[in-house]
């Protein structure tokens, strides 16, 4: 059992290793492409563009929930006042750039693994090889540097209309006073808040686009079985795993935030 | 012909774990000559094909033109299911490697590979997307793709899988009569035995890891290696 468990940490710590080395691959790799604006218009129009709506409606919904949550708890010490410190600091800090993370993660990350897993089985990059193309800058490269221009900004827009759900229900629906509402939100969030969440939802972006990227890049060494199967594996074990780093990032990021 | 010059392939071992696939290959191919590798499935002839191409990274051996062992040939590859990118046109495929390369400016690009897909008879279908067209075209355009950077060897990995009679001989008559037009190499991995002799100038069998057979379809045809037969005339054991 002991062995087992040294030989199973051995494979974790290795594939950690060479994600990294993938990863590092990718992102120095862009400058050696070809139309680079081309094709990281492109991976913005995938990873960003068609995650809005969806990132748009999860945040409003968690802000209408956080705000009816927050008010009855606030109320019972009679300050339901500090309700939008409350919804603010809780959307910028935590589950903004986490629950937009998730959501990009399962639009845009799964399709991602599985269009490159797909790829891989199509002999599509082998193909780029022989071209004399280097495949990890063609095809990751370019979605690795959307990611960290997508991500801020979605994470943006959850912000704000979570902020703006919880309006709704505290402010609208519950009768909490609005200027007391967007004035506790003026004077409890700093500029550092903000960047603060703003950095989290960089590494969360290149942490799963790395994660996905990966998965669907050696879907023929990672999967059990060939072909459709194998790809529909490493699908699913990239957004898992992408959730779980997310998660574990994210307590990390916030420990070394708080210490500071 | 190019007479004198060879695609040199020497000592190409490759074993995966404890299984040795290929045991120390050697050949040489006189460049813009036909010769195809026959065996056995799963013998390991697409693994010598991808170690030439350099895919696969040989555990030993080298693969040169006249012993310039300085640089990887210049190869390119088709593969089986022809590998086109189904996002991008025929002419974007085509296009593909020496856009991404920069090895032209834009308006050369776009002279050449609308020039390529005339002499291919494909200009018809240049904004096509590879779903759109026939199987017949998709090999074509795979190849135009392997053409457009004037390769002088090009490695073909089972040409005519899942094609029905008819369109193997279609494959194999574009194979022989663009190689006649463009004078490229052609190292080709095949089962489809007697046919592929017709277009073949040499003929190598891979068994056990090493080449058994190596000569021209006719030495072939009259002095068979006694252990290839079964290979060439397969029958049906007696109920």
């Amino acid at each position: 059992m002991i062995s087992a468990l040294g030989r199973h940490s051995i494979r974790i710590i290795n594939e950690i290793g060479e994600l990294a080395l993938f990863g590092s691959r990718a992102a120095v790799s862009l400058p050696s492409q070809r139309h680079v604006f081309e094709k990281v218009s492109r991976a913005i129009f995938e990873i960003g563009v068609r995650c809005v709506p969806i990132t748009l409606i999860v945040g409003l919904f968690t802000g209408l929930v956080l705000g009816l949550q927050l008010y009855y708890v606030l109320t019972k010490f009679s300050s339901e006042s500090l309700l939008g410190q409350a919804v603010a600091l809780s959307i910028i800090l935590e589950i903004g750039p986490v629950f937009t993370a998730i959501m990009i993660v399962g639009q845009a990350g799964s399709a991602l693994s599985a269009e490159i897993g797909i790829q891989r089985n199509a002999e599509q990059i082998d193909a780029l090889r022989t071209m004399q193309i280097n495949p990890i800058g063609f095809l990751v490269a370019p979605r690795l540097w959307a990611a960290i221009i997508c991500f801020p900004i979605l994470t943006t827009f959850f912000d704000l209309v979570g902020i703006l759900g919880g309006h709704l229900t505290g402010v609208e629906l519950l009768g909490v006073d609005p200027g007391a509402y967007w004035n506790r939100i003026y004077e409890a969030v700093s500029v550092k808040n903000i960047v603060d969440g703003l950095f989290k939802a960089i590494v969360f972006g290149v942490v799963t686009t790395m994660i996905c990227s990966f998965q669907g890049y050696f879907t023929h060494l990672k999967s059990d079985v060939p072909g459709a199967r194998g790809v529909s594996q490493t699908t699913t074990r990239a957004v898992v795993l992408s959730c779980i780093a997310i998660l574990m990032f994210d307590y990390l990021i916030t420990s070394f935030q708080m210490a500071n | 012909m190019d007479e004198g010059k060879q695609l040199q392939i020497r000592g190409i071992s490759k074993a995966f774990g404890s299984q040795v696939v290929l045991d120390g290959i050697d050949l040489d191919l006189p460049l813009g000559s036909h010769t195809t590798v026959i065996g056995k499935s799963g013998i390991g002839k697409s693994v010598l094909l991808k170690c030439v191409a350099g895919l696969l990274p040989p555990d030993a051996g080298t693969v040169s033109i006249n012993d310039d062992s300085t640089s990887q040939p210049p190869c390119s590859y088709m593969f089986q299911q022809n590998a086109l990118f189904d996002s991008l046109t025929v002419e974007e495929n085509v296009a593909m490697p020496l856009r991404e390369r920069g090895a032209a400016k834009p308006a050369e690009i776009a002279e050449r590979v609308g020039h390529l897909l005339e002499q291919l008879e494909l200009a018809a279908a240049a904004r096509k997307y590879p779903a759109e067209i026939s199987g017949g075209m998709k090999k074509r355009v795979a190849l135009a793709r392997a053409l457009i950077t004037n390769p002088e060897v090009i490695l073909f990995d089972e040409p005519t899988t899942g094609l029905d009679p008819q369109r193997k001989y279609a494959v194999f008559d574009m194979i022989r009569s663009y190689r006649r037009r463009f004078g490229f190499t052609v190292l080709m991995v095949s089962h489809d035995v007697p046919e592929v002799f017709e277009i073949s100038d040499k003929v190598a069998w891979l068994d056990g890891g090493r080449i058994r057979f190596f000569g021209t379809p006719e030495e072939l045809r009259t002095n068979p290696p006694e252990d290839l037969e079964p290979f060439l005339h397969p029958q049906l054991s007696p109920v």
